[in-house]
């Protein structure tokens, strides 16, 4: 059959994508995790206690209790409402607006690349790629062996020496994709010893 | 005894590339010459170009090195400290050797004996040490204003002065307060300094924090005095955790020399500063969804009026002001209105800090005065074009600001000529970009910026980023039709009238201009 215009040809039908049983085996991985009640009490209840359960503090609250817990569980949203007195809605409503709260599990190293302009025009595009390549997922998602996220951030502030990303805490700049590949391959290697890579190069 | 200090950049660039790995180098070996009792060292915040970091710099002299690696480190030590040899070969060049900000500043042009106002510490004194502050006029304005001078005179000095908000939209400062002045003595004020910086290529704000810590702190308790208001807040962003820092240490600092807290001076006048720190989202720049969010809230943007200066941070009068509009605050109080109003330009008094980036030598922050030109700066300060390439636009004022073609290089940058020419200062992004760089792609860039952070309140400006971002996708593909860069541009023009606040009306910014001085560009991409 023939097509007119910018049509492209049908491509034929590859099968089952064998990556979907890994998708599936992950997910329920994921979902049988349970979460740890004690360890979500504990956290929760310390930081609401150090900020008095007040409520302009609650962006504090959440930010915190995130970055002791790594993301934020339903469990955690409902302990803090239960200690505010708001209703879960309203927390939820908070936590899902800003950028370093987190509703999903994240890898064990987050890596946030910035994608404004000035980081864009000075070569963003192919380190982006590189990344994207390299970590064998697209922006927005978590690795299958949870080791790694990719997001990107908004201008970090960085941009005399763009493209920057962030390790975790560390900024990385002027970045290549040579070096992009570089960086990763030293957090592995630091994982692979347990230990916490030095950053260096900028 | 204390003869020599020795700084190392101590902000996160420095830090990534080894500057603490040097400055260990460097204590180290003084102990090992015996000399740790006899210089002084200490991290300082950054001011200059960031390819000479870590930087190193050696007081009294002044001898600035940089590069210095920690081996590099060792042997200034050896060399300088101790056989009292400047090691030449490490010095950073010529034009960086006078420390700061002065790197950037042109030797024997008309420009020297500029004026740095804001800058003039930063890069020079220990951002952790409130002694340095001290022992360079700090804090000797808030002991005059808080000794000889009333409130009003306070405020009527920084109105004289003629200064500007920095935060991009330049509304006078001493008009503000006096909004905030003039509320009913029975309702509390506050004072808000608003160091939320997220405007993609600006980074002023952070380096002022980092580098001067206490202008800001002081200048925001003159402002308290000036308005009333006995309690403080800065909202800074949440990625800035070292600038965080380096605010709390100051405001410790301070609290214990009772700079800071009750009875100030024993004047009777209280004054409080908190710190807050953000969570991620560039809306919160926008002084209404700033106090939302400190509010504990989603930092949704509220409808003005009334404004803040009426009803702000828990519904009472408040001043919400840029970093580097306080920085001002102190140095006015010190020298008066008429030797501000003798730097810049007539309607636009004082300097201005630009963060300098793409295809220039040189890139970084400076501070010139207003209405300096694009050209100088760029020619002056900047270095020059990178690699000898023509210049075809910048971008000036971050994702929000608007794109200046070759025709606008002489304007003199202040914010009324600026907006005379329908373009705008913004917060001091200048995004200067060579002949190759592709404006419809560029569009793209800053359009993706907006999508991404519209906080979906209003639908002019949620929906409308998302297809004004379709739209330019299309046409950076090469599959857009004329009909729909007739349909962009009839977008842009709704979205900016019709959004609810200042992210919406500025998103379309960029295409607008773009398309004003560059319009062939985009018809070249179009299919038919």
């Amino acid at each position: 059959m023939q097509y007119e215009g910018d049509l492209e040809t049908a491509a034929p039908d590859p099968g089952i994508d064998p990556s979907i049983f890994r998708f599936i085996a992950f997910s329920l991985s994921r979902l049988s995790k349970g979460v740890r009640m004690e360890e979500v009490l504990a956290v929760t209840d310390r930081v609401v206690d150090a900020h008095k359960a007040d409520r302009e503090a609650l962006v504090e609250i959440l930010r915190e209790v995130n970055d002791e817990s790594g993301h934020l569980t339903r469990e955690h949203l409902r302990r803090i409402a239960e200690h505010t007195n708001l209703p879960l809605s309203e927390i939820y409503s908070v936590a899902s607006f800003y950028s370093l709260i987190s509703l999903e599990p994240l890898g064990r190293h987050v890596i946030r690349f910035c994608q404004d302009a000035p980081c864009h025009i000075a070569g963003g595009r192919e380190v982006w790629e590189a990344l994207e390549q390299e970590l064998g997922i697209p922006f927005g998602e978590t690795t299958f062996d949870e080791q790694w996220s990719l997001l990107t951030t908004s201008c970090i502030g960085a941009c005399a020496v763009g493209p920057v990303m962030m390790v975790d805490g560390d900024i990385y700049g002027n970045l290549t994709p040579e070096k992009v590949r570089e960086i990763i391959t030293r957090y592995r290697e630091a994982d692979a010893q347990d230990v916490t890579p030095a950053p260096q190069g900028g | 005894m204390i003869r020599s200090s020795v700084l190392v950049s101590g902000d996160p660039l420095s830090l990534s590339r080894g500057a603490e790995a040097t400055k260990l180098a460097i204590e180290a070996e003084l102990s090992f010459y015996g000399l740790e009792d006899e210089v002084q060292v200490g991290y300082t915040g950054r001011a200059s170009r960031t390819d000479m970091l870590p930087l190193v710099v050696v007081y009294p002299e002044g001898t600035v090195y940089g590069p210095v690696s920690p081996e590099a480190g060792a042997e200034i030590v050896g060399e300088h400290l101790y056989k009292g040899r400047p090691v030449e070969h490490l010095q950073a060049p010529g034009e960086v050797a006078t420390a700061g900000i002065e790197a950037l500043g042109p030797e024997g042009s008309a420009l020297t004996g500029q004026k740095r106002v804001v800058l003039r510490r930063a890069g020079s004194i220990d951002p952790y040490s409130i002694e340095d502050y001290i022992a360079e006029d700090g804090y000797f304005a808030l002991g005059q204003a808080l000794g000889e001078m009333t409130p009003e005179g306070v405020l009527e000095t920084i109105r004289d002065s003629g200064l500007q908000g920095r935060g991009g939209a330049g509304f006078p400062t001493g008009l503000k307060w006096s909004f905030v002045a003039q509320q009913s003595a029975e309702k509390t004020r506050y004072i808000i300094c608003n160091a939320d910086e997220s405007e993609p290529g600006t980074f002023k704000d952070r380096l002022i924090v980092e580098g001067d810590p206490h202008a800001v702190l002081e200048g925001m308790t003159l402002a308290g005095y000036a308005v009333g208001a006995d309690e403080g807040w800065i909202y800074i962003r949440g990625e800035y955790a070292m600038a965080r820092d380096i605010l709390e240490r100051a405001i410790s600092q301070a609290e214990e020399l009772n700079l800071l807290g009750d009875d100030i001076f024993g004047s009777g006048f209280s004054f409080h500063i908190h710190v807050h720190a953000g969570a991620g989202a560039y809306i919160c720049g926008e002084e209404t969804a700033l106090l939302e969010s400190l509010e504990g809230k989603r930092g949704v943007p509220r409808i003005r009026p009334p404004y803040p200066t009426v009803r702000g941070f828990r519904g009472q009068p408040t001043v919400v002001n840029n970093v580097e509009t306080l920085a001002n605050v102190a140095p006015i109080i010190l020298n008066g209105p008429e030797w501000f109003r003798a730097i810049g330009t007539g309607r636009s008094p004082g300097t201005k800090v630009y963060s300098m980036l793409g295809d220039v030598n040189a890139a970084g922050l400076i501070e010139a005065p207003m209405g300096t030109t694009l050209r100088e700066i760029i020619d002056i300060y900047g270095g020059g074009m990178k690699g000898g390439k023509a210049f075809k636009a910048a971008q000036t004022g971050g994702a929000s600001g608007t794109i200046i073609p070759s025709e606008l290089l002489d304007v003199p940058m202040d914010f009324t000529s600026m907006r005379e020419n329908g373009v705008g200062l913004g917060s001091g992004a200048l995004l200067i970009c060579d002949e190759d760089t592709d404006i419809v792609d560029l569009a793209y860039v800053l359009m993706r910026f907006f999508e991404n952070e519209s906080c979906g309140k209003c639908t002019p400006c949620r929906v409308g980023t998302a297809q004004m971002l379709e739209a330019l996708d299309r046409l950076r593909r090469g599959m857009a039709r004329r009909a729909d860069l007739e349909r962009l541009e009839e977008i842009a023009a709704y979205v900016e009238v019709s959004s609810f606040c200042g992210l919406g009306q500025a998103a379309p910014v960029p295409i607008l201009t773009g398309l004003r001085y560059f319009r062939e560009e985009f018809e070249s991409r179009l299919r038919d």
